[in-house]
């Protein structure tokens, strides 16, 4: 079985993950004192799921913990157990076994039981202060004879005995099981009602244990009781008669039968009602239970299955290379249109403006798929926040802004370290302990923002603290005690620069939280490597704010088409300020710079043909364009041609079948079928550094 | 040296090896047909600063960008001239695709690794190490090219040395 199931592992190991971040999520907006029933449920679901898929990969860890969670959660919404603070605490540890475990599975390495066990136990503390020891022969024992007004709690502690029976096998089989193994019985007076009453159900049964073995259990679980909901008169009245003629000699029956039939258009119970009497083995319990859940949740939990799907990422970029390859036909086919004339030409004219608007509208959306909010990455950072303020005894609110902004997902997934990181420090460094922010007259509480913003092409991440801000004075003697390169009367800027030096940390006493020394430049470089920056603003006694500024997205740039004699470059847009075409009279000589004056200000040229080895048109920037340029470093004009237009260019590597290029960020391919440079402004600012720089500060 | 070539062809494949031909110049020469992906006619590439002539530029294969090399000008052989019957070879050389221009694509030969005689040390634009050795056809002798090594060398600089190094 599980070589035939290995195939899914991959999708349950990513789901299962989904299912933890969302129990970690539902389970920290929880409030311990009075939970919404609703999400207690959806916690159920997640862990529910979990189990359910554990058990056809026979990852028994997995089910032992979810499931003893799930009792809980159960028990929890049902009102039998008031959840407590430290309750909540031992489930987020349980979350934390279960991704260990989880990885364990997904590595091919044996799952740590002693961590299963001892995650077990503390959960089962925590559900039954006294009873822990001797839990199934005892409920096994009373599961069935209890009064019925025990009923449910019994059935809670059934589910404990099958599934541990279950362990290794699925468990929905056995929650099936109920309806299928009739003839296996003991009671046979029991069967015989059984059949008559249920021969109904059995046919259903059987097709949902069948589909078990190769779909997701709880659509079975689920899809097997709906046809109850759909037919909710014949199976009713059926079951009424049934279960007391069945179950004249047990006790619980005649209340339960009752219940079913008081003629409510509820389905629910009336179908799973009956379940416990027909198997006296104690087995009807899990279904009930669970099976409960399914009903009240399952048109949720369809809905949300259906507003996403997982695809492979590969499949997405191929998918956005095939678009690029249909936008150039489509420019192709413009231009032969263009030589058509007559009536037919006007037909397809229209024709292919049609098609270029339905090619743009194409690759718009898929290159929107390829975008995922960055709640993403912040959803888990309430978890951080709540553990780490616990461990530094500080309190902290954290507040999350603009998760819904998108972003490109190559990005999100590099973004969480450096992130984790930022927010580390600013709990451990940036934000006070309570009594010292009393003293300094602010409130108890400290306040971390996470915020999330579009501007332009970019994308703005900050992480600000209303703490205490940078030290200068301990950043300066740190850095000279660890030999970092400090400049001649640093400017606030230069000295927060230092913190991202190697080898650097201030924290005056070192915990496990931060204070390793390797932390701020490897964020720096991370985010630097996905062609970002990291800008840092620190007031004493206000806070600080770490700001990570990305582009949108690592596949689509706007850009200014620009002709250099035969050659066409883009210029991403963000770069450009503004394009002149100069006069005789603004242009200088200073050395042996060229530049613009321009309202008062003096532009480096650099001249494109030169840095590109094309012939140009004209050499004479007086006969071309200048496009001003803005880079982090510094700001020059750029000697072109010709502007040729503005367009959105999908970016390609050079890289993938070549090399880096210097000056050259990437390419693209132009409506014509050839291939267009991307113009790396970033990189042309050095050269303006090196030449022209100290002139003008000289 | 001629042993340590003929072992190399041998572990490459000990049965019947096929190799397409092409003309540079005068000379005729062989690669294995396994890294070749397609054939194609020579189109105007886009140029790129600060490259060694020999790389012609890059140009769009199917949304890949492609890097040109002229080995007719890195290695001295005939003249660099691009009419209607110039080629381009695409490559397919550890997961990265390089197209080379050569003057005319001749035929795909078979041959067994036993026939392949040493290369010779000198008379050949092509260093001996980028060599598995002649084979004699019809009239001619085929230059048998490793072509994998060729591309993948520091000499053409195709590719970042960081990416050779991860790539192997």
């Amino acid at each position: 079985m599980s070589m035939d199931m290995s195939q899914f592992h991959g999708v349950f190991i990513e789901e299962s993950h989904e299912h933890l971040d969302e129990m970690e999520h539902l389970l920290l907006a929880l409030d311990p004192s009075s939970p919404d029933i609703e999400e207690l449920n959806s916690i159920f679901r997640a862990a529910h799921s979990i189990k359910g898929g554990s058990g056809m990969f026979a990852f028994d860890a997995l089910i032992t913990v979810t499931h003893v969670m799930e009792n809980l959660f159960d028990k929890a919404r049902q009102g039998k157990f008031q959840l407590h603070t430290q309750a909540i605490d031992a489930l987020l540890v349980a979350v934390d076994a279960l991704r260990t475990l989880l990885q364990s599975y997904t590595d091919g390495t044996e799952p740590d039981w002693a961590l299963v066990n001892a995650t077990t136990a503390d959960l089962e503390a925590i559900l039954n202060p006294e009873q822990q020891q001797n839990h199934e022969p005892e409920e096994q024992g009373y599961g069935f004879f209890q009064p019925l007004t025990e009923q449910n709690n019994n059935q809670d502690g059934d589910i404990v005995n099958t599934d541990n029976k279950a362990v290794s096998d699925n468990d929905d089989d056995v929650g099936f099981g109920f309806f299928e193994p009739l003839p296996s019985e003991p009671i046979a007076n029991e069967q015989s009602d059984q059949d008559e009453g249920f021969g109904f159900f059995v046919p259903l049964g059987t097709e949902a244990v069948d589909k078990t073995a190769t779909s997701q259990p709880d659509e079975d679980g689920f899809g097997f009781f709906a046809p109850l909901d759909n037919e909710p008169v014949s199976p009713q009245t059926q079951q009424v008669i049934e279960p007391e003629q069945g179950f004249g000699f047990f006790e619980p029956l005649a209340s339960e039968s009752e219940q079913a039939s008081t003629p409510s258009p509820n389905a629910k119970p009336a179908a799973t009602n009956p379940a416990p009497p027909s198997n006296p083995t104690a087995k009807p319990g899990p279904s009930v239970g669970t099976t409960v859940s399914k009903k009240e949740i399952a048109p949720k939990a369809e809905s949300v299955e259906a507003s996403s799907i997982r695809v492979d990422i590969t499949k997405i970029d191929s998918l956005v290379n095939l678009v690029g390859e249909l936008v150039i036909t489509q420019s192709m086919l413009n231009l032969i249109g263009d030589d058509m004339h007559g009536p037919t030409a006007e037909r397809l004219h229209s024709a292919l403006s049609e098609l270029e608007r339905n090619t743009r509208e194409l690759q718009e959306g898929i290159m929107s798929i390829r975008m995922l909010p960055m709640s993403f990455v912040f959803n888990r950072f309430p978890r951080v926040v709540r553990d780490l303020s616990k461990k530094l005894n500080k309190k902290i609110d954290l507040v999350i802004e603009g998760g819904q902004t998108e972003i490109d997902k190559g990005l999100i997934e590099r973004l969480v370290d450096p992130l984790t990181h930022l927010v580390r420090n600013s709990l451990d460094h940036g934000i006070e302990k309570p009594e010292v922010r009393l003293e300094a007259g602010k409130a108890e509480t400290g306040k971390l923002t996470l915020k999330a913003e579009q501007k332009g092409g970019n994308i703005l991440i900050s992480v600000s603290d209303d703490g205490g801000g940078l030290n200068r004075d301990r950043i300066l003697a740190k850095a000279y005690e660890n030999g970092i390169d400090v400049p001649e009367n640093p400017s606030d800027q230069q000295v927060w620069q230092l913190i991202m030096s190697p080898g650097f940390s201030t924290a005056a006493e070192i915990t496990d939280v931060s204070g390793r020394g390797v932390g701020m430049d490897v964020v720096k470089r991370n985010i630097e490597s996905m062609g970002g920056r990291l800008e840092i603003e620190s007031h004493a006694g206000l806070g600080s704010t770490f700001e990570i500024r990305l582009p949108l997205t690592l596949a689509i740039l706007d850009g200014m088409s620009i002709a250099v004699g035969d050659q066409m470059f883009i210029i991403p847009l963000v770069n450009i300020i503004e394009s002149v075409q100069p006069s005789e009279s603004q242009l200088k000589q200073i050395s042996n710079q060229q530049v613009l004056e321009l309202r008062d200000a003096y532009w480096p040229i650099v001249k494109l043909y030169q840095v590109m080895e094309v012939e140009p048109k004209s050499a004479r920037p007086s006969d071309g364009i200048l496009v001003l340029i803005e880079t982090s470093k510094t700001r020059f004009a750029l000697l072109v041609d010709d502007l040729i237009g503005q367009q959105q260019v999908v970016i390609k590597s050079l890289e993938q079948h070549y090399r880096r290029v210097p000056g050259v960020a990437g390419a693209t391919i132009m409506g014509d079928g050839s291939v267009a440079l991307i113009i790396d402004a970033e990189s042309l600012a050095l050269r303006v550094d090196e030449s022209f720089a100290n002139k003008e500060m000289g | 040296m001629s042993h340590s070539h003929q072992t190399e062809v041998d572990s490459q494949d000990s049965a019947s090896l096929e190799y397409l031909t092409f003309t540079l110049g005068d000379e005729h020469y062989g690669l294995d047909i396994m890294k070749v992906r397609e054939i194609r006619g020579y189109e105007p590439v886009t140029k790129i600063a600060n490259a060694p002539p020999f790389i012609k530029g890059v140009l769009n294969l199917r949304g890949d960008i492609v890097p040109i090399v002229d080995l007719r000008i890195k290695f001295n052989v005939g003249e660099a001239s691009y009419n209607a019957f110039t080629i381009v070879i695409m490559l397919h050389i550890n997961e990265r695709i390089v197209g080379i221009v050569v003057d005319a694509v001749s035929d795909v030969i078979n041959m067994k690794a036993a026939d392949i005689k040493p290369p010779p040390e000198f008379g050949v634009a092509f260093d001996s190490e980028y060599l598995f050795g002649l084979v004699p056809v019809n009239d001619d002798m085929i230059i048998l090219l490793n072509i994998e090594k060729l591309i993948s060398s520091h000499e053409l600089g195709l590719f970042d040395e960081t990416a050779m190094a991860s790539e192997g």
